[in-house]
């Protein structure tokens, strides 16, 4: 099955990475969005339907925990597993993400092998 | 997988974090860039016109650099990337930040203490090499001098404090 995904983060070329990087972990992306803060997600998820968020944390105007937080409000969104892809490496942070409602945790820098451990399992069924 | 090495972020010996700093640059670049980075004895800086900053605030103050010419910056985002180095545009300093921001990130993660002590900024990345970068350091900084593809490199923390 095809996966519809969302990538959150403020810097475009890392966008790119995680789209790619999940291409070479064997998803098959039929529609890749994206966004650069969590404000601009929430405004993508409002009328875009994905089965997939991958969220930076550290993002100017909202970061990626506010996100989380905010993201079950959003009747389009609100079962969408969310991934995080960041550079904050510690286990506070890990802690923090999970308990706003992420489902994965990955640490900047990371290889394909590496984002499809994390994020294969939560996507259940749909693959 | 991430090395994981730890030093305490206590140590007043900053000059034991150069191999870690020295692992942290190698990590990046081998899982993002797939290029491993190889030895060099001396280096010449004048023609790296090309700098990417990230500073740090919190239990470690200071600024993390990295410095290359245009040549290399563009290979790295063309090998970030996985177009053409021709093809190359506007994203090469979006790439250099990038590369900066997650050799900082790395290589706080493996002091103990400052992955959770240390922010990041965002990064800035300066193309042109005619500036004076004046730092509030009080000590001498960390450097790494490494080939990129047979093309110079140099990472450098200036520690605050």
């Amino acid at each position: 099955m095809s996966i519809r995904a969302l990538i959150v983060d403020d810097s475009s070329v890392m966008r790119k990475i995680v789209e790619r990087s999940l291409r070479q972990a064997g998803l098959d992306l039929s529609k890749v969005s994206e966004a650069g803060n969590g404000a601009e997600a929430l405004a993508v998820l409002a009328d875009t339907q994905v089965d997939l968020i991958l969220c930076d944390i550290n993002m100017p105007v909202m970061d990626g925990l506010e996100f989380n937080k905010q993201l079950p409000g959003v009747p389009n969104a609100k079962d969408v597993p969310v991934v995080m892809i960041t550079t904050e490496g510690s286990e506070s942070h890990v802690v923090q993400a999970l308990s706003c409602g992420a489902r994965g945790y990955i640490r900047k820098p990371f290889t394909p092998d590496q984002v499809k451990e994390h994020v294969v399992p939560v996507l259940g069924g749909k693959i | 997988m991430n090395s994981t090495h730890v030093v305490h972020a206590a140590s007043e010996n900053h000059a034991g974090w150069l191999p870690l700093l020295e692992i942290s640059i190698r990590e990046v670049f081998e899982l993002m860039l797939s290029s491993q980075l190889g030895k060099v004895e001396a280096i010449d800086h004048s023609n790296m016109n090309v700098t990417a900053m990230v500073g740090l605030a919190g239990q470690l103050c200071g600024v993390l650099s990295v410095r290359c010419n245009g040549k290399a910056a563009a290979l790295m985002t063309s090998k970030m990337l996985g177009v053409d180095v021709d093809k190359v545009g506007a994203e090469m300093s979006d790439a250099l930040g990038e590369v900066c921001n997650m050799v900082a990130g790395n290589f706080k993660n493996k002091i103990s203490g400052l992955a959770e002590g240390c922010l990041l900024s965002p990064p800035t990345v300066i193309v042109g090499d005619d500036y004076c970068l004046y730092s509030q350091a009080d000590e001498p900084g960390l450097q790494v001098d490494l080939l990129f593809e047979e093309m110079p490199m140099t990472v450098s923390l200036q520690i605050q404090g």
